[in-house]
């Protein structure tokens, strides 16, 4: 069977091409079956307290250190890149700009689709193969509404708050190593960088984190809910819950980008 | 009263059940026999709706138990001991029993949830102590009484066992008969179990029905399972490697 696959290449692309577009419909189900449950009672404010908890405050030391060393080195390369036109003094507002409407919040997503979507999903995953789901079936509660709904909410709330403070420490260091390294004026940094930002970019970059922590918490529950058998199919649905997260929190990037291009 | 009536399962190209006939009837202990991997599981799960047949019927008291007008209303009936437990381990011993009792249509105050959960785990002899514990700190025979106190917490009328007593040692495999048996009588409740383990079925059942090649091949007395006459549940009683059930699976 496999043998003959390999000798036809076409019957292969068909095959990944019909898989591809079936796990589409699958997610985009899900998604319907999210929303739709995200409106209707019964909720279940202790579950959603308890994820805003672990996503959102839990991941504020990785999100501040990642920002932090994102601003500083985005202060230096403007530095160098700017030094060779003249154009050194831009600094600030770059690294405004640069965090606020474009790495801290993809930063911000990517590093909590590392750590979120990974653990949902193994937690979610793990439930399945345990049979807790099926518990949670008999004792008349639905998995969608006490497991998913909880964690897609407060990721998509937990995201843009933790992005706002992501950028504002990524500015932070950004100034910093302006004032050590390129001696740079303090005051005339912290004026600049005020004075340059607007409120829209802060409001696209808030959006788009709102964006990503719903698609990491969305692709942490599917991959759980759809876990093979065994440690093995845990260990997987980790892994695809973390790659498609992150590609996805890529190509939503591009599209938001472009939708706010103008603003 | 369960019925199922021609009930059909497959999972890819695996006809699971092919045709399961079987009654059950209110207040009784049915015992559901058969190797691994021959549907037991399957079966109680189409019943309870985690897994829907793509052919038959199955009636719980003369109503639709495959389409239930009110789902809720009708998992409410059930309590069910899962084969390895199945414990929310992120909640505590006492939040797993009383978890019916502190959501949803049966939801009480805290306070009498925890007190609830506290009377079931004594019932099924543990102490009040392992309430604040969490299932990742129990022992296999632990879990498996707490899973048994969590599906008699909101007093259903119908109890699944699957494989009670899979994976304990023989003395406490007979607790675990023994407490299934008494809290079956006690509550009045219907039930049906799953097992391999002949000492089990014979602790509990009142009837007992053999599920082989996806059919029930034999339903009768616990009394009668010695002398059934049945090649099928001759052998397996006494696990003969002879007969119509082929040994290499």
């Amino acid at each position: 069977m496999k043998g003959a696959r390999l000798l036809d290449p076409l019957a292969g692309l068909g095959a990944s091409t019909l898989g591809l577009l079936a796990a589409i419909g699958r997610v985009a189900f899900y998604l319907a079956s999210t929303l739709s449950h995200v409106l209707r009672p019964p909720f279940y404010p202790r579950e959603f307290l308890a994820q805003l908890m672990v996503i959102g405050y839990f991941s504020l030391p990785v999100v501040g250190l990642t920002a932090l060393f994102t601003g500083g080195a985005l202060a230096l390369q403007i530095y160098v890149g700017g030094a060779r036109f003249n154009a050194e003094s831009v600094v600030p507002q770059i690294v405004a700009i640069g965090m606020v409407r474009e790495l801290g919040p993809v930063l911000t997503g990517l590093m909590v689709a590392g750590r979120v979507a990974s653990s949902i999903a193994a937690e979610i995953g793990t439930m399945k193969v345990t049979e807790q789901i099926d518990a949670l079936v008999t004792l008349s509660t639905n998995p969608m509404k006490y497991l998913t709904v909880p964690r897609v909410l407060a990721a998509t709330i937990a995201l843009p708050v933790l992005a706002a403070v992501g950028d504002a420490i990524g500015i932070f260091g950004g100034y910093l190593v302006g004032i050590t390294r390129l001696d740079l004026n303090a005051a005339t940094y912290l004026k600049n960088t005020a004075d340059f930002l607007e409120t829209a970019d802060v409001i696209s970059g808030l959006v788009k984190a709102a964006v990503f922590g719903f698609i990491v918490a969305l692709m942490g529950c599917y991959h759980g809910m759809n876990s093979g058998r065994g440690a093995q199919g845990v260990g997987r649905a980790t892994t695809n819950a973390v790659v498609s997260s992150s590609v996805l929190i890529m190509g939503a990037n591009y599209l938001l980008t472009q939708l706010f291009f103008a603003t | 009263m369960i019925e199922l009536i021609d009930v059909h399962k497959s999972f890819g190209k695996k006809h699971v059940l092919k045709g399961v006939n079987l009654r059950v009837e209110k207040g009784e202990s049915m015992v559901i026999i058969g190797g691994s991997g021959t549907g037991k599981s399957v079966l109680l799960k189409c019943i309870l709706g985690l897994v829907r047949p793509e052919k038959g019927r199955i009636l719980l008291d003369g109503q639709d138990a495959i389409r239930p007008s009110d789902r809720d209303a009708f998992l409410a009936r059930f309590g069910m001991l899962f084969q390895g437990g199945a414990l929310f381990d992120s909640l505590p011993v006492w939040q797993n029993v009383a978890f019916r009792l502190l959501r949803g249509a049966l939801k009480r105050p805290r306070e009498e949830a925890r007190r609830i959960a506290i009377d079931k785990l004594a019932r099924v002899g543990l102490g009040a102590d392992t309430a604040d514990l969490y299932p990742a700190e129990l022992s296999g025979g632990m879990q498996k009484r707490v899973g048994l106190a969590r599906a008699i917490a909101a007093e259903p009328e119908i109890i699944f066992f699957d494989e009670p007593t899979t994976g304990l040692d023989p003395i406490l495999a007979g607790v675990i008969n023994r407490l299934i048996r008494g809290i079956v009588e006690e509550m009045g409740a219907t039930a049906v179990t799953i097992t391999h383990d002949m000492t089990s079925v014979r602790a509990i059942a009142d009837r007992v029905a053999m599920l082989h090649d996806g059919v029930i091949q034999w339903v009768g007395p616990v009394s009668q399972l010695d002398n059934s006459g049945n090649p099928y549940v001759d052998q397996f009683v006494h696990g003969r490697e002879e007969g119509p059930i082929e040994a290499l699976r």
